[in-house]
């Protein structure tokens, strides 16, 4: 076993993760975003006709 | 200046293959994610193994698209009041504890050249388990794996705490006792305990550890559903974000495969949170077991494939990974989309 590892600074793997936590935060706002503005039509398109019949 | 940085990062090595794969992976794990609340991040990791990835770049990838997923969701869960922080801030610190011991296992036995084998042999072990409960329980039809999305309707006081949980907060009182929401009191040390066992879960295998995290949550703490959700997301931000950071400084973070398995993966994550609005959860769970048993069984394969050198095994066992993920994933698309045009044809016969 190697032992217990504390993180040290490293600049390029923070940009890394960094990267993907913006990544993430960029996806949950734009497809919420993209769903608000297509979700009803797509519904019609999938369903047929009234999407709210539901 | 955007090419150096993506090309620094290492996505402009990905083919366009690769990256068209990734995101419609993404979008299959993601459909599996929203729909049951779990269990997408198990097929990433042993997808990468059997694409011939090394060990640590299959775990460590795997755990920062864990760590990608787990923020989109905890965004959704705390716009719901779903999240308890207190409880979330003491599991941290256990879990931080048990994935660096995991994470050193991992690069020990990769020093060993047994780490591919013995993570593929844990992992068949534990997908043909949980594989095997979720079956077991969807047959007998009362729910129980995954998220009961009923349940995750009702307030919180409605909530009884499991007898287990009462057991365990009547027997271990060992101080510092907490109170957690849905007036909750129990030690410290619990939630500490549960935190370590699935944080090495999760430094090993580089999964989220929420498919033992949240029925841990449940029945040795006694948190009620929704919280233990929320806050099990919240948690996995903090863990996978650590882990996947502790990977990249050993280079064992890929940009090229996390970014496309992410953006396939959240509108995925929609599309299956909304079926469960649709569709009965239960009698689809069983789909889902039977998914986690073909994804032991491929990785199964795959490994004696690679053990023996026959190429022929090892993509039979990617196949099969893929295609029972995928088939699940439309399983409930096709579900959703059936139930929507049942219930508009039954709306319009009635106001005839």
């Amino acid at each position: 076993m190697a032992g217990l590892e504390i993180p040290t600074w490293d600049p390029e793997t923070a940009l890394l993760i960094g990267t993907i936590l913006l990544e993430a935060i960029v996806l949950y706002v734009g497809y919420g975003g993209l769903e608000r503005l297509f979700g009803p039509y797509l519904m019609k398109l999938l369903i047929g006709g009234e999407a709210n019949a539901r | 200046m955007l090419d150096s940085l993506l090309g620094g990062l290492g996505i402009l090595e990905t083919s366009p293959e690769m990256l068209a794969l990734f995101v419609g992976f993404g979008l299959v794990v993601g459909v599996l994610f929203g729909f049951f609340g779990m269990g997408g991040s198990f097929l990433v990791t042993p997808a990468l193994l059997m694409l011939d990835y090394p060990a640590p770049v299959a775990v460590g990838s795997g755990m920062a698209f864990v760590f990608g997923t787990a923020v989109i969701a905890t965004l959704k869960h705390h716009d719901l009041g779903q999240v308890d922080y207190k409880l979330g801030a003491i599991m941290i610190t256990g879990t931080t504890i048990g994935i660096e011991a995991g994470r050193a296992s991992v690069y020990y036995l990769e020093s060993l050249g047994l780490a591919g084998g013995i993570i593929s042999v844990a992992y068949v072990v534990l997908l043909g388990g949980v594989g095997a409960m979720v079956t077991r329980d969807a047959l007998n039809s009362d729910g129980g794996g995954g998220v009961d999305h009923e349940a995750a309707d009702r307030d919180l006081d409605e909530y009884e705490i499991p007898e287990i949980a009462k057991t365990i907060q009547q027997t271990v009182r060992i101080p510092p006792m907490v109170t957690l929401r849905g007036d909750v009191r129990v030690s410290a040390w619990v939630i500490t305990a549960v935190a370590f066992a699935t944080g090495l879960l999760s430094g090993f295998l580089g999964v989220g550890g929420g498919f033992i995290r949240m029925p841990a949550m449940i029945y040795a703490i006694g948190v009620p559903v929704p919280v233990a959700v929320g806050t099990d997301l919240f948690e996995i931000v903090f863990s996978g974000g650590l882990g996947s950071y502790l990977y990249g400084q050993g280079g064992g973070v890929d940009l090229g495969i996390v970014a496309p398995l992410l953006f396939g993966s959240a509108l995925g994550a929609r599309i299956g949170s909304a079926a469960t609005a649709v569709v009965d959860a239960d009698g689809i769970k069983v789909y889902f077991g039977g998914m986690l048993l073909i994804g032991a069984i491929a990785v199964g394969i795959g490994e004696i494939g690679s053990y023996i050198g026959n190429s022929t095994l090892e993509l039979l066992g990617l196949v099969l990974v893929i295609g029972a993920a995928v088939v699940v994933a439309f399983a409930i698309l096709y579900t959703t989309v059936s139930s929507l045009r049942q219930t508009r044809r039954q709306a319009t016969t009635t106001a005839d």
